[in-house]
């Protein structure tokens, strides 16, 4: 994608800015949204990732106007917009399954958003439109606003051609594009890749990181796929059963998650958890094992210890220093080589990364240990919340 | 074993060539034969009686070239019987194509008896047209029609509807369409659901604020398919109308219901002219045919989204 200049936007700070107060949503008995709270800054490029069911599809067809919530408020550009209908919005929208119009080629399904707003009914008449006084000069500003957005796009040699003659990649172009020359407040994107090969998925998550950066207009996309999330945003809404657990950039989600079930949806493979308890001297046993967690936890109290397969070690044999256990499975990826190791009395197996030049070393059905560094381990209570030690919650407020 | 190994190999593709189309005959065969003997045949033989003066029940016919169709198009009769034909087929079809759109539309967009709706506008289909063709003839009736005697309780002076000249033709067309409001009511619906919502969903972002917007940004277009067909299938079958002017009118009065089929019917079966009806048959046909490769030529290039 080329870097060609759109028109100049008004510089507004706020333009783009979306405000979500206290939103619910209920479907009959269910409820999808159960007071959302979220504060998307201009520009800004926010997911929101979760597993089917979370809301996040409600949450973006309630902020693009095409569901109405049960209560609380949404404000673009810093006007509420809960009574306006989608096109009063400001807002584009790009959908999973693209939604072409079919009988028209792409180059009047770009166009076809400006014409709705510049044009009258009459005006839009087929032939005898054009003969209505002023459509001509608008009719080649729109066409002149198409081969802008086309540009930008590359998608200028299938102007002429219809929807249906389009590869899946070449339809999810016009489907932006068709968003795009508008030149929207805030884009909202509803899974637009799901529907590309995995190939084309990858690539495409690129261009769309690069149009954002061109544009430098507010991005919210909805996903279930993390891959997509944490490549593309500046921030992450992990939303699960109707309320957003996290709201942080990347990273973060993946380094430092506030609840165990952000901890469990975010990374492949999973993050390892285990039972462990508080021996009330400032560490946590962890099955036999001395993890110091300098926290106000009475001796005794249940919680969970999490790490990420990359942070562990294993070793072969029988380690005091590690929690022993037989390996059951080995999955060799080429550049990992992930081990199975099975602990007595816990049905998941912990998963382990190793060097994949050390596939000899680990026999299938062999003893190994997992060495769990105490730095990379993250506790939650009982509940799934994240407990933090004293010394790191210090440390990072100073930090 | 032997004699299959020792077989030179272009001899055995070529018997296993013939097996082949032995199979295909065989298989294919009973259908061909079929087409031919009940569709393809009686085609052909009506377009060849129509070259002769052969009459019902006669022992012999000659060949009288175009005779037939030269009589044919000097007759008055048949020149008003086209005519006719042509009249019903402009009114039946677009008004019983916009109403069962209409229609479909209504139903589609309200939220309680939907199914209710839909039984009431497709029971004319259902029912057999010449049973209710003796029904609006007694509603017709001048004097004690209940269409008439309504007319005069809001003061309304009622016609001698089937009998008058000026009204006959066009009370059967009334007929006609309320008859194929329910079918083309029915496809329009199978239409309707057909059509993805998120194109709605892509029309109210993109600015489509009236009804009259999504109509047409969505849903006419994308009724494309299906109203063509609509449409060649409602003028079929109004070039098809026969029952209600055999029951209610006989051509009458004065010929100003005379049409295609009841020209045929009267040529073939009352004066037994079957070379005659033969020529009125094939005029017949071939609007029938006009209007197949019509849709097939449309579908084929314009309306076709897939």
């Amino acid at each position: 994608m080329t870097t060609v200049a759109l028109a100049p936007r008004v510089a507004e700070g706020a333009r783009g800015r979306v405000t979500i107060r206290g939103l619910t949503k209920s479907f009959g008995a269910t409820r999808v949204l159960r007071g959302v709270d979220l504060d998307i800054a201009d520009g800004e490029f926010v997911t929101v990732l979760g597993p089917s069911g979370c809301g996040k599809s409600t949450l973006m067809r309630i902020i693009a106007g095409l569901e109405r919530q049960d209560g609380g408020s949404v404000a673009i550009g810093g006007r509420a917009v809960d009574a306006l209908r989608p096109d009063q919005r400001d807002i584009a929208m790009v959908f999973q399954s693209y939604a072409l119009y079919p009988h028209l080629t792409v180059r009047d399904n770009i166009a076809l958003p400006l014409r709705m707003r510049r044009l009258t009914f009459a005006q839009r008449l087929p032939l005898v439109g054009r003969l209505v006084p002023g459509v001509r000069p608008t009719e080649r500003a729109i066409d002149e606003a198409v081969r802008r957005v086309a540009a930008v796009l590359q998608i200028e040699p299938l102007l002429a051609r219809k929807p249906g003659q389009l590869s899946g990649g070449q339809k999810q172009r016009v489907a932006v594009g068709r968003a795009m020359v508008r030149e929207p407040r805030v884009f909202l994107m509803d899974e637009p890749l799901s529907n590309l090969d995995a190939e084309l998925r990858v690539h495409m998550r690129a261009e769309i990181a690069e149009l954002h950066r061109a544009l430098a207009t507010t991005f919210i996309y909805v996903t279930h796929d993390q891959a997509e999330a944490m490549t593309m945003s500046d921030r992450v809404v992990v939303m699960m059963d109707g309320r957003p657990l996290q709201v942080a950039p990347p990273a973060r989600i993946y380094d430092d998650p506030e609840d165990i079930r952000v901890a469990r949806f975010v990374g492949s493979p999973r993050i390892n958890v285990l039972p462990a308890a508080a021996t009330g001297r400032g560490s946590l046993d962890m099955r036999g094992l001395e993890l110091p967690f300098d926290a106000d936890l009475a001796a005794g109290t249940a919680v969970q210890a999490a790490f990420r397969p990359g942070m562990a070690t294993a070793v072969r044999g029988s380690d005091p220093s590690g929690l022993a256990g037989v390996l059951r499975h080995r999955e060799n990826l080429g550049s990992d080589l992930f081990l199975h190791v099975a602990l007595p009395g816990i049905e998941a197996p912990v998963v382990v990364r190793v060097d994949p030049t050390a596939v000899a070393d680990f026999p299938v059905g062999e003893a190994v240990s997992v060495r769990v560094p105490p730095a990379h381990a993250l506790v939650f209570d009982a509940a799934g919340a994240r407990l933090r030690p004293r010394a790191s919650a210090a440390m990072r407020r100073h930090g | 074993m032997a004699d299959a190994l020792a077989l030179p190999a272009p001899a055995a593709m070529r018997r296993r060539g013939f097996g082949e189309a032995m199979a295909a005959l065989s298989l294919a065969g009973p259908a061909m034969a079929l087409m031919v003997l009940f569709l393809v045949g009686p085609l052909v033989v009506v377009v060849l009686l129509s070259a002769t003066d052969y009459q019902l029940g006669a022992r012999s016919l000659s060949y009288v070239g175009l005779a037939n169709y030269a009589e044919m198009f000097a007759d008055r009769v048949f020149r008003k019987s086209l005519e006719n034909t042509l009249i019903y087929v402009a009114i039946v079809v677009p008004a019983s194509v916009a109403l069962g759109l209409g229609a479909a539309l209504l139903i589609e967009a309200g939220t309680s008896l939907r199914a209710f709706y839909r039984a009431v506008y497709f029971l004319p289909v259902m029912a057999t047209l010449i049973a209710m063709a003796i029904v609006w003839e007694f509603m017709l009736h001048p004097t004690l029609g209940l269409i008439n005697l309504a007319l005069r309780e809001i003061g309304v002076e009622g016609y001698n509807w089937l009998q008058d000249r000026r009204t006959a033709l066009f009370t059967l067309c009334g007929i006609g369409v309320w008859q194929s409001v329910g079918f083309n009511m029915v496809l329009f619906m199978a239409g309707l659901t057909a059509i993805p919502g998120e194109l709605y969903e892509a029309a109210a972002v993109d600015g489509a604020r009236t009804g009259l917007d999504r109509f047409r940004t969505v849903t006419w277009p994308m009724l494309g398919p299906v109203t063509l067909f609509v449409v060649v299938i409602t003028a079929i079958r109004s070039f098809q109308v026969f029952d209600t002017v055999q029951v209610m009118t006989k051509g009458g009065p004065n010929r100003a219901t005379e049409v295609l089929l009841y020209t045929m019917y009267s040529e073939g079966f009352s004066f037994f002219r079957t070379g005659y009806a033969a020529a009125v048959t094939v005029v017949f046909l071939v609007f029938v045919l006009a209007l197949s490769l019509l849709k097939t030529w449309v579908l084929n290039r314009r309306v076709h989204y897939a």
